[in-house]
Formats: C-alpha cells, sequence, structure tokens
C-alpha cells in the first residue's frame, strides 16, 4: 500500500471523485435536452404573461370544477355559451351569437356562431354542444357525479332522478341546439354562463375517456382528457402544467373565432403566499398577481404597479340564528343592525373600492331594490330596541372561521373584533368563538347551527338574484335556525320561479325590501371586490366583477 | 455489523406499523375533513352525500382502517384527494426539490461549520474565537421563518440579487430529467438552467442551513478543544510529528464523532426547518405538500404517506450515522 506513495484514505477519495466526474460524464450523453431549438421565446413578438395565481387547480375538464384556481386556466382554454361583456355582469354572445326562451321558459334555444373550431380542429356545431348536455346528464358512477358541483346544483340531478331539470338537447340544424327542460327555472340564463359548462370537444373527450373519473383508495383519478389534454374552442391551447415548477403554459390559439391573443403565451405560475406573490411582483419575475392583501394596497399603488379593481359581485353578512328563542324578535335583530358602524368597518378593514352594503346582492344584479330599509349606525336606538324587545344584558355566541382568507373576508379575525366591539359598545355581551374553516367552522355553523351570531359571505357565480337571495334564504338552513320562515321561503321561491324577466325584477325587488324590513335573517355588512395588480408593461387586463378575466386581450409593452 | 443493520430494519417495520396506525386515526379525530375542504361553499347537502358514500367515509372507521392496512401492504397508497393523482407521483415530485434544498444545506453546514469550529477552537480565548460564540448564538435562537423573511426583503426586494421564491426562473422551460434541476441542468448541457436553479438555492439553502451550521461549528469547536487536551496528543507532538499530520490524523479524525452525531440528529431538524423554509421561499418541496395537504384540503392519503416516509427517512439516517461510526472509530468496529 505504502509503495504507492499516497495515503490510503487520500486514494480512496481521489477514486471516489473520478467516479463521480465520470458518472457525471457518462450521464450527460444520455440525457436529451426538451427544449426547442427555435431561438427563445424571448424574441417572439408578443413575449410571454406570467400570472401569479392562488393555488392549484384540479384538472382541466370544466365540469368537474368549482373552484376559481381551476378555472382561471380553463377559462382561457374554452368558451360558453353565454359570456359576459368584458368587465361587467352583463350578459353577452359567446359561442351562442344569440339565445331565445319559449313563453314556457322551459325550451332554450341558441344560435351558434359559424366556424369555430376546438383546438383539435373538429367544429363546434349544434351536434357537439348537444353531446355536451347529454353528457352531463348521463354521467354515471358516483365518483364523477360527486365532483359535479355546479350541475347538481344548477341542473339538480342527473338521468333517472326525479329532481333531474334537463329533459333533452337537438341540432335543429348544424347551427342550431334546442335544449329543453323539464321545467322553468330562473338561475338561467345566467347559468348559462358558468365556467364549469363550457363546451368541450366531443371528439377529444372520447378519445382520452373524458367521463373516466376512477377511485382508488378513498381518492379519485380523472381521465386523460381532464389532465393532458383539454380541447376547447378558447383563445389559448393547452401548454402543460409542470407541477415541479407550478408552471401551467398557455399557448395563443391562432385559428381563435374572437379576438386573437396578444401575446404568444401566457403562463399561470402557482404562489400559494400572499407576501410572496407581492415580492415576485416587486422583483419582476411575474406580470400580474391575484389577491394582494387589502393592507398593501396603497403600497403597491404608490410603487406605480396598476390596481386594478373588480367590481364587486360579492357579499360579507352577519348571520343571526333564531334558534335563539330571543333573536326571533325582529327588534332584537334590527337591533344588532343598527349597532354595527358598518361605514367605519369598511373605512379601516375593507379592501380598496369596498362599500357597505344594505342588500345581499350587488347592485348590478337584476332585482336590487334602491328603496329598502337602511340601517345606519345609531347606538341609542339600539339600545332602544333591545330594551322595548326585553332583551337587555344579551348574551351572544358570535362564530368566526380562522385559517382562512376568503375574497370577500380577507381578514375574518379582524372583521369580528370590529363588529363585537361595536355589539358590546350597544349593550350585547358577544362570546367570540374562534373556529378553523375547515376544522369546525363550516360544521358548527352550516350542520349543527351552534351560533349565535356568525360572519360568512359568497362570491356570485352568475349575473341573477337567484344566486345570492335564494342561495341563502330560498329554504330552511341551520345557518339561521329559520324554518319558521315560510313566508320568505315562498316568496323568494315565487320570484325566482317568475319566467316573465320584468316580472321577476320587480319580484326580487319586493324580496329585497322584505328581507331588510320585515325578515332581517341576517345583516349584510359590505361588498368588498378583490383586485388584481399589475407591472406598468401590462395592458388590456379588463378584472371581470366574476373574476372571469380572459388573457387573450392582454399586451406587453415595455 | 449485519446484526446491528438486521435489528435496526425490524425496529424500522415496528416503529412504522405503530405510527401507521396513529396517523390514521389522529387524522381522522381532527375536525373537518376532505369532504367540506373538496365541496366548498356551493355544495347542495346531496352531493355533499354522494362524495362522502364515493369516498367510503361512510363506513365504519374499522372497515376504513381495514381498507388502508390492506392497501399500505400492497404498496398502494391511493390518490391525492385533492388532485387526483397517484400519491406516489405527488411525493416523487416534491422529493427532489427538498433533497435539493437539504442536501445544499447540509454541504453549507458541514463545509463551513467544521473548519469554522475548528478555526475557533484553535484561536481560543481571541477575538475570532468569541466572534464566533456570539455569532452562532444568534444563529441557533434565530427563528427561521423570521430569518427567510428578512433575508428576502434584504436580498430580493431592496436589492435584486436572488430570486424572491421558487427553484427556477418562470418560463425558462427547463429539461425535468431527475427533478434536482442543478442536475438536470448539467446532464442536458443546459447550463444557464443549472446557473438559475443554483441561484434559486442560495437563499434558501443558507435560511435552512443557519441553524445545523451554527450548532455544528459549536460542537466542532467543544470537541477540537477536548481532542487538544488529550494526553495522545502530547505525545504525538513530542515524538516529532509534523502539525498538519496530527491536526488531520489524531485531532480531527477523534474530534469528528460528536459532530457526525450531531449531523444526524439535525436531519430530522431539517425536515422541520424545510416546511418552514419551503413555505417562506414557495419551494414545493415536501414541506410546502405537507402544508398543503394539512392546511386546506385535508388529504389523508397524501399525509399518511408523508408522515411514513419522513419516518422512514429519519431512522435511515440514524442507521447511517451508527454505521458511519464504525468507519470514522475502529473500536465501534471492534466491538
Amino acid at each position: 500500500m505504502r509503495a504507492s506513495g499516497m495515503p490510503a484514505t487520500r486514494r480512496r477519495a481521489v477514486i471516489a471523485a473520478g467516479v463521480v466526474a465520470a458518472l457525471a460524464i457518462g450521464a450527460a450523453g444520455c440525457a436529451e435536452s426538451d427544449r426547442d431549438s427555435g431561438g427563445g421565446d424571448k424574441a417572439a413578438s408578443g413575449g410571454t404573461f406570467i400570472f401569479a395565481g392562488a393555488g392549484d387547480p384540479k384538472n382541466f375538464d370544466p365540469i368537474f370544477n368549482d373552484d376559481g384556481e381551476s378555472f382561471r386556466p380553463i377559462r382561457q382554454m374554452y368558451d360558453t355559451l353565454i359570456t359576459h361583456k368584458p368587465g361587467t355582469a352583463e350578459l353577452e354572445g359567446g359561442l351562442a351569437e344569440s339565445w331565445t326562451n319559449d313563453p314556457t321558459g322551459k325550451v332554450w334555444t341558441f344560435k351558434l356562431r359559424q366556424g369555430v373550431k376546438f383546438h383539435d380542429g373538429t367544429a363546434l356545431d349544434a351536434a357537439a354542444v348537444c353531446a355536451n348536455f347529454d353528457r352531463w346528464y348521463t354521467m354515471k358512477g358516483e365518483a364523477a357525479q360527486s365532483q359535479m358541483i355546479y350541475y347538481t346544483d344548477i341542473f339538480g340531478g342527473f338521468a333517472g332522478s326525479p329532481d333531474a331539470l334537463y329533459d333533452n338537447c337537438k341540432a335543429q340544424d348544424a347551427s342550431t341546439a334546442v335544449v329543453t327542460m323539464k321545467k322553468y327555472k330562473g338561475a338561467f340564463p345566467g347559468a348559462f354562463t358558468l365556467t364549469a359548462f363550457s363546451i368541450a370537444s366531443p371528439a377529444a373527450m372520447k378519445q382520452y375517456n373524458a367521463d373516466t373519473v376512477t377511485q382508488n383508495g378513498d381518492s379519485f383519478s380523472y381521465s386523460a382528457f381532464a389532465n393532458e389534454h383539454p380541447t376547447g374552442t378558447g383563445a389559448f391551447t393547452y401548454g402543460g402544467w409542470n407541477k415541479a415548477t407550478g408552471e401551467i403554459t398557455l399557448n395563443k390559439n391562432p385559428d381563435y373565432w374572437g379576438d386573437k391573443a396578444k401575446v404568444d403565451k401566457t403562463i399561470i405560475k402557482i404562489i400559494k403566499d400572499e407576501n410572496t406573490r407581492k415580492q415576485e411582483l416587486r422583483a419582476g419575475t411575474v406580470q400580474a398577481i391575484d389577491f394582494p392583501a387589502p393592507a398593501d394596497r396603497k403600497a403597491l399603488a404608490d410603487e406605480g404597479y396598476q390596481v386594478l379593481d373588480r367590481p364587486a359581485f360579492n357579499i360579507l353578512y352577519l348571520g343571526i340564528n333564531q334558534k335563539n328563542p330571543k333573536l326571533k324578535d325582529l327588534r332584537v335583530r334590527q337591533a344588532i343592525a343598527y349597532a354595527l358602524n358598518r361605514a367605519q368597518l369598511v373605512q379601516t378593514k375593507g379592501p380598496g373600492g369596498s362599500a357597505v352594503a344594505d342588500e345581499f346582492l350587488p347592485s348590478t344584479v337584476s332585482g336590487y331594490a334602491p328603496d329598502v330599509q337602511k340601517y345606519e349606525y345609531n347606538v341609542d336606538k339600539a339600545k332602544q330596541l333591545l330594551a322595548d324587545a326585553g332583551a337587555t344584558g344579551l348574551t351572544l355566541n358570535f362564530y368566526y372561521p380562522t385559517e382562512v382568507s376568503r375574497p370577500y373576508m380577507p381578514n375574518p379575525q379582524e372583521i369580528f373584533t370590529v363588529l363585537a366591539n361595536d355589539l358590546q359598545a350597544a349593550g350585547i355581551k358577544v362570546n367570540g368563538v374562534p373556529r378553523p374553516w375547515n376544522g369546525g367552522f363550516k360544521d358548527d355553523v352550516q350542520q349543527f347551527g351552534k351560533q349565535d351570531l356568525h360572519i360568512l359571505g359568497w362570491t356570485g357565480d352568475y349575473n341573477d338574484p337567484g344566486n345570492f337571495v335564494g342561495t341563502f334564504f330560498g329554504r330552511s338552513k341551520v345557518e339561521f335556525g329559520d324554518e319558521s320562515m315560510t313566508e320568505m321561503f315562498t316568496a323568494i321561491g315565487k320570484a325566482d320561479a317568475t319566467v316573465d324577466q320584468a316580472a321577476k325584477k320587480s319580484a326580487f325587488e319586493q324580496v329585497n325590501r322584505d328581507l331588510a324590513a320585515k325578515w332581517l335573517p341576517a345583516v349584510p355588512i359590505w361588498h368588498a371586490p378583490p383586485a388584481i395588480v399589475t407591472t406598468k408593461g401590462v395592458e388590456g387586463l379588463v378584472p371581470s366583477p366574476l373574476t372571469a378575466e380572459e388573457f387573450n386581450t392582454v399586451s406587453l409593452t415595455k | 455489523m449485519v446484526r446491528v443493520i438486521l435489528r435496526r430494519l425490524i425496529q424500522l417495520a415496528v416503529t412504522l406499523i405503530v405510527l401507521m396506525t396513529l396517523v390514521f386515526f389522529w387524522l381522522r379525530s381532527l375536525p373537518g375533513g376532505p369532504v367540506d375542504a373538496l365541496l366548498g361553499e356551493r355544495a347542495t347537502p346531496q352531493t355533499r352525500e354522494l362524495l362522502t358514500r364515493a369516498l367510503g367515509y361512510d363506513q365504519p372507521i374499522w372497515v376504513q382502517y381495514g381498507r388502508f392496512l390492506e392497501n399500505v401492504v400492497t404498496g398502494n397508497f391511493g390518490n391525492s384527494i385533492r388532485t387526483g393523482e397517484p400519491v406516489m407521483d405527488v411525493i416523487s415530485r416534491s422529493f427532489p426539490a427538498t433533497i435539493e434544498l437539504a442536501l445544499a444545506a447540509i454541504i453549507i453546514a458541514v463545509g463551513l461549520g467544521i473548519p469554522l469550529g475548528y478555526l475557533a477552537a484553535r484561536h481560543r480565548g481571541r477575538v475570532l474565537d468569541n466572534a464566533t460564540i456570539i455569532v452562532t448564538l444568534i444563529g441557533i435562537s434565530i427563528p427561521i421563518f423570521f430569518l427567510g423573511y428578512l433575508l428576502k426583503d434584504w436580498l430580493t426586494q431592496s436589492v435584486h440579487l436572488f430570486p424572491p421564491s421558487g427553484r427556477i426562473s418562470t418560463g425558462l422551460g427547463n429539461t425535468d430529467v431527475t427533478g434536482f434541476f442543478v442536475l438536470d441542468g448539467l446532464l442536458t448541457r443546459e447550463l444557464d438552467a443549472s446557473a438559475d436553479a443554483l441561484w434559486h438555492l442560495v437563499l434558501p439553502a443558507f435560511t435552512l442551513a443557519t441553524i445545523p451550521l451554527a450548532i455544528i461549528i459549536r460542537i466542532t469547536r467543544a470537541s477540537v478543544l477536548d481532542v487538544l487536551d488529550e494526553d495522545y496528543i502530547r505525545t504525538a507532538d513530542a515524538k516529532g510529528l509534523r502539525g498538519p499530520t496530527i491536526r488531520r490524523r489524531h485531532v480531527l479524525r477523534n474530534a469528528l464523532l460528536p459532530v457526525v452525531t450531531t449531523i444526524g440528529l439535525q436531519t430530522g431538524a431539517l425536515l422541520a426547518g424545510a416546511v418552514l423554509t419551503e413555505k417562506v421561499y414557495n419551494w414545493g418541496g415536501l414541506g410546502t405538500l405537507i402544508t398543503d395537504s394539512i392546511g386546506g384540503s385535508r388529504d389523508y392519503p397524501v399525509l399518511q404517506a408523508l408522515i411514513l416516509l419522513a419516518a422512514v427517512v429519519f431512522i435511515v439516517v440514524n442507521l447511517l450515522v451508527d454505521l458511519s461510526y464504525a468507519i470514522i472509530d475502529p473500536r465501534v468496529r471492534v466491538k
């Protein structure tokens, strides 16, 4: 050993280093680069728009999704029959140029746009539209059905279910699809704009087994269509989801029927931490971020970023549980409403662009009544009403969620503190009960009704008063403990079932007046639109009240 | 040696079985659950019922447990509730990210820690030594979360020296071969991707390395001081061995034993630290996966597999540490 003139340990080290080097060189020969050889995308004219999203999508089959982070990419790749005018909640033609409803309200006739092609080259025609409607209705298996949350909500059920709303869809000619329902439902036509009801290519769905949702242990897996081959008609085509880096790539669809995308590529970069999204924006590594913290809004605007407020389409309310006999008395509920200084809450804790809510729906939705009873902040009146009702010294359990931030409720803990202080000032003792969002809050409030008061809210899905008022108060819910408010349920049910749009509007206006003056099952707090922040170089991004931004209008200057 | 390994493997199996059972029941005793997490605000009671049945949560807990055991034994960890991908795919995608980060942190901690500790001991009582003691004390006591945000704010916001988050620049289009981005870049000759990944690695690795680094410096220093006082060092000196030889063959080798133990023990801390570091830097490894799976979605299958994996890693590392004693210290081998 010694004869070699090198100590054993050192020799071992040299051999090891040699082996590592040899391995690296050897391996270098085996791995191929996947990169395009056609030069970098930086040189291309349109460039790449990088948008920071806040969470992982579930998959890209519209019908199996129900959350905003999944819908964000889906919206770029698919279209719906009816859509919204950019930046508003007003309906406008999508894949359907126009639509009509017969006098019974049950038959919807869609005139389809001509010459529209899916990404796989097949034509969008009436047969394709009907194939989508039929697919949803005849979906087999509990696994698949349980993931169709919007479908169950709007269409009531599946083939064979007595609650199912859908009857049939007929292709009258290539560009006319006629959808017939078993009965009228007020949610339409608004609900046709739901991203979950985007129209997908029947050929691609067949080829990639879209309906196969298989169960493995206590979970599901989705088809190749949902994961690798989403095929719609949208302004962008699917370019892959790199899960290791959290990047979803969307490529410009050169054959898009509408305004073709101005950028060549959009990347949705998933950054779950709100603070990190902001830092990436400042570092210039992303060009737009969603859901900035309300507190950062001003600073970012001052630094020269564009803060784009979405028009409000949500509501935060203080729910009142009438299981507590004291709260059955309207005067006590009114006292609670008077005790709250909502104007101040909006000023101190509200995201930019937020406003005090007098009704449970934003003013842009049809059925909003301009003349409801308002509860201006008035402590004396609150105390007086409590005394009249014999409810002085009232103690209430106030449930609020933790470990969560919703667009309508960025900071539940702080909102609770302010509201609780207001109530205390009016002589109501508040016993605050914090519960984790998915760890007790929703169960306790919505299934067991343990609370007297709670805060919760909603972001609208489509432009229809039923989607707001009907969701909260259209049926008996433990959340409000209001089984006996049958008058309210009937009134909302009737309004919702009115076919004539003008009559429906006035019926809902009356509902909103009665909700404020007569029923008051909850106190509306605020409308708080979430913002998008972009760098200066981003132009043409139109914030949507429904958080349904489409990126084909975006261009990059710089 | 073989017996030691065998015994450890048996211990490993028993630990895993007990842990698995605990985790299964512990997860299910938490309020809330995947059904709520999956459905959100829009679910009707119908959908809720449908999903509960489809996921099998309407079955008695013992039936669920039996099904779980059966799956684990057959190596089937199920699919992620949230994404529907096989759990093994989810984990094997996140694993390289965490290993890359942890390896970089260990390299920094060991590569700097041992020389610095040694130097401090050699300069005992002088400025360098005192400074080291103070700095390491700060290093041990500063919370990772805080340090991470601080470094990020200084070096990515005030000065754009490093990227604020992620493992590689968005839109770089690197080729994914092994999932270790630095290595992948070398393998595919996309050297810019390697450099970019390294550049992203600097801050997180330093953040994660601080605590182990500080501990290794202190242990090395103390251990070297002990050895320097030993009789055999004096003997070696007296018999005329050259300084570098004494230091390498006698001082360092003997002083390393406690240091190696410490490195092993720090692996556990490193895993815990990775959760925080990954959160701060949006790293996308196992730490991110753990927070995602508990917080939002109660993704039972992923959580179960992750906890088992953490236990396996921990036990294996400790086994390796024990084996390395045998290499460093001939006395252990004889026993």
